[in-house]
């Protein structure tokens, strides 16, 4: 039966440490930059021009971000969908990192908007263009960071002894669950729609009918990998054994997702007969190279069944998938983007600053609410917990 | 196929002139949820820019920014030399929303001539009759005008997303990024201002040459098709300001022997879904750097459009996969739900 796992709990111990206190410093020297872009513009800010108008805070911040936050998407499909109640020990952190995900994604996109002061006009219905794939994207992101607030609440109920609350909650749970799985989905997969209007001018290793398609497997390989590398990181960094056996089922399913995303890839190129750009040198090359080759790494390193449920195969797969979705969807959004006429880009020291902001902003809260909330499962008896937390949990 | 593409990409990230012209099989196929091209508006108006009549005065992107109340550009690298008394734009921007260039290729001996010749180019919005911009603007911040398919720019409505600027396959909308706080879109909207006065559009109405002529669509057209049958040697009258004389001063036609031969096509008839811009040439449209032989013959917009539809008509789809995880999700949670409560019971009594 799945009744024995282990519940959550605080983790307990020190917040401020000298890496918190290091992540706190990055934040300082984003939020300067913030001023300066509020300020003086984004052409102050950032090295976007007539032919680069996205840069790395929407590529990255925004469409890398939110696929690292599908650690959520892909637990939830598994413990409720596929009603593997095993998996639901990972439940909350994939929860929680998703919701930094996609809370952070959406300040990137305020930070970016160049006429911020009306974005609340995409929320009105009579200015909605149901043709923009990007309307879709907008409030089915928008809606999502609400359902993941609602989904992540029982962490907070319990943490303040609302029992009445967060059964209340847990009734109605299975209408955020369902929202939950679909959502992502559908945001997911647009933003493969959003490049799909780019025509040539995306490079053809990477224009496809099936872009739309091909985000909605990368969200599910970096939400997977995600999950995979977090629980890894969590276990090292906070001492803490790793939910090993999960993770190792887990690596099973994450290679039959890259088998049929590399193949499809591969037929795709094929069918295009975009090879000869692979090997045009430059760049593109470059980068594709090391996208597919990372690709071909991570399913390497997870084929052999008995490198599943070792920790440093496992991590290295994970890490492997991470950088090759965040390759793909980097090259979709700007390195295979051509705007002609000498146009170049690369972001500048305060864009680079906002973006490790946004990622210190995730880190440093991951580690204060894993502390003080029940988000990870209770570790036995290996660790004294302050007294708080032992109330919480047991 | 693959070898000519190629080709035409390192021309285009060279951004040379100087290579051979890559001649480009017919566009790809559709896609199977693509959906139907929008059709053209009977009452569109629009342009007819001739590149053999043009002899790159430049009058008309002084007229345009006149019309249009936008400053002289000058790039940073140019303020050396220039105080601000030329425009010296090489492209379109905020403050350019038309612009001449110039096509040179060896000795530039002879005008509109591809190899050791030369060729002037006019850039600015074409006016597409399905758009992108409109298409993917997720505010209906851009608009084409039901009438005369104007496409224009709502900035009362505009959230600066940028992604009209980042999709329009002309690379023509361009964001103040230089103003604080209160940038905005900029294209050319065929001075929708000045035709509202019976006023021809800044960049018409200084063309000396008639190398840009304004007037319904259908008829420019029409006129686009007498020039493609002249030959070399013919004398043909070209009309100036407006093709049937209506908007703006009556300005007198003139004469003139064709030198270069036409190219056999009207760009903007098919490409792209058509636009309500032609140019003629004597100098292969892709040299010109105008988006050719590497791009369908339906906007881009139909694809993504296709693929929107398909997935979300009605929100039915949507609708039905809820219901379906939902219920899921409903059946494995009271299972949970009973280990949660045996589980906080137990932890109760523990208590
Ligand atoms: S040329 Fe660009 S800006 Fe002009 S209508 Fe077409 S897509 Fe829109
Ligand atoms: S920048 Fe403005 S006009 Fe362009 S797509 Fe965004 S909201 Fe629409």
């Amino acid at each position: 039966m799945t009744t024995t796992h282990a519940r959550p709990a605080p983790v307990g111990g020190r917040i401020i440490t000298p890496f918190f206190v290091f992540l706190c410093v990055i934040m300082g020297a984003a939020g300067i930059v913030l001023i300066q872009r509020f300020v003086f513009g984004l052409g102050a800010s950032t090295h976007l021009s007539d032919g680069y108008p996205w840069g790395i805070w929407i590529s990255i911040d925004l469409i890398i971000g939110t696929a690292f936050g599908c650690g959520g998407l892909v637990v939830a499909w598994l413990a409720y969908i596929f009603n593997k109640g095993e998996y639901s020990p990972l439940m909350r952190a994939a929860l929680m990192t998703s919701l930094f995900g996609y809370a952070l994604g959406g300040a990137a996109v305020m930070i970016d908007l160049g006429r911020w002061w009306q974005g609340y006009n995409i929320m009105l219905p009579w200015l909605w263009n149901p043709r923009s794939v990007m309307l879709e994207t907008a409030l089915c992101i928008m809606v999502y960071i609400v359902v993941l607030m609602f989904e992540f609440s029982p962490s907070v109920f319990e943490r303040f002894k609302m029992r009445e609350t967060k059964q209340r909650m847990m009734k109605i749970m299975f209408i955020f669950t369902g929202l939950g799985c679909l959502l992502p989905m559908m945001h997911q997969s647009s933003m493969g729609t959003i490049v799909i209007l780019l025509g040539y001018k995306l490079s053809p290793l990477w224009q496809s009918n099936l872009l739309t398609l091909y985000f909605l497997i990368t969200a599910f390989t970096m939400g997977y990998a995600v999950v995979c590398f977090e629980s890894i990181m969590a276990g090292v960094g906070l001492k803490r054994p790793i939910e090993m056996p999960l993770l190792s089922k887990i690596a099973g399913v994450m290679l039959w997702i890259m088998v049929i995303f590399v193949t499809l890839r591969f037929v795709d190129l094929t069918a295009t007969e975009a090879w000869p750009l692979a090997f045009a040198g430059g760049i593109e090359s470059a980068s594709f190279w090391i996208e597919m080759l990372a690709a071909v790494g991570a399913i390497a390193l997870l084929a052999p069944i008995g490198n599943r449920s070792q920790v440093r195969p496992l991590f290295l797969a994970s890490v492997l998938m991470l950088t090759n979705g965040f390759l793909y969807r980097l090259n979709c959004y700007l390195i295979g983007f051509n705007p002609g006429e000498h146009y170049s880009y690369f972001p500048s020291i305060g864009e680079v600053l906002v973006t490790l902001g946004i990622i210190a902003v995730h880190v440093a809260g991951y580690l204060v609410l894993v502390r003080l909330l029940p988000v990870l499962p209770a570790v036995g008896r290996a660790k004294p917990l302050p007294a708080a937390a032992v109330a919480a949990s047991h | 196929m693959d070898i000519n593409r190629r080709q035409f990409l390192s021309h285009a990230t060279a951004g040379g002139a100087a290579a051979t012209a890559a001649v480009i099989a017919a566009p790809e196929p559709a896609q199977a949820l693509q959906r139907a091209p929008h059709p053209r508006k009977p009452e569109a108006l629009g342009l007819l820019y001739d590149s053999t009549l043009c002899v790159g005065c430049k009058a008309c992107v002084a007229g345009c920014k006149e019309a249009n109340d936008r400053p002289v550009e000058i790039y940073p690298d140019q303020e050396s030399w220039n105080p601000g008394l030329w425009d010296t734009g090489k492209g379109l921007s905020a403050k350019t929303m038309n612009v001449i260039l110039a096509y040179r290729d060896g000795s530039m001996e002879v005008k509109d001539r591809e190899t050791d010749g030369f060729a002037f180019i006019k850039r600015q919005c074409l006016h597409c009759v399905d758009p992108s911009c409109v298409s993917c603007c997720p505010v209906s911040a851009m608009i084409k005008d039901e009438v005369t398919g104007i496409v224009y720019n709502d900035a009362d409505r505009c959230i600066g997303c940028r992604y009209c600027v980042y999709g329009c396959p002309f690379g023509v909308p361009k964001y103040d990024l230089e103003a604080a706080v209160t940038g905005k879109i900029h294209k050319c909207e065929l001075c929708r201002h000045r035709l509202a006065e019976n006023r021809l559009p800044g960049c018409v109405e200084t063309c000396p040459t008639g190398a840009t002529l304004f007037g319904r669509v259908e008829d420019l057209m029409l006129e686009a098709k007498r020039r493609l049958v002249l030959r070399p040697g013919d004398v043909y009258t070209y009309p100036r300001g407006d093709l049937n004389g209506r908007v703006g001063p009556d300005t007198p036609p003139h004469d003139k022997v064709i030198e270069a031969a036409y190219l056999p096509e009207i760009y903007g008839d098919r490409v792209l879904g058509g636009t309500q811009t032609f140019v003629l040439s004597a100098v292969p449209f892709d040299r010109l750097g105008l988006p050719h032989g590497n791009v369908p013959n339906h906007s881009y917009a139909t694809e993504t459009e296709g693929i929107q539809h398909f997935m979300y008509k009605g929100m039915i789809a949507p609708t039905v996969a809820l219901v379906a995880l939902a219920a899921l999700a409903y059946r494995s949670s009271r299972q949970h739900r009973e280990d949660d409560d045996n589980a906080s019971d137990a932890d109760e009594g523990g208590r």
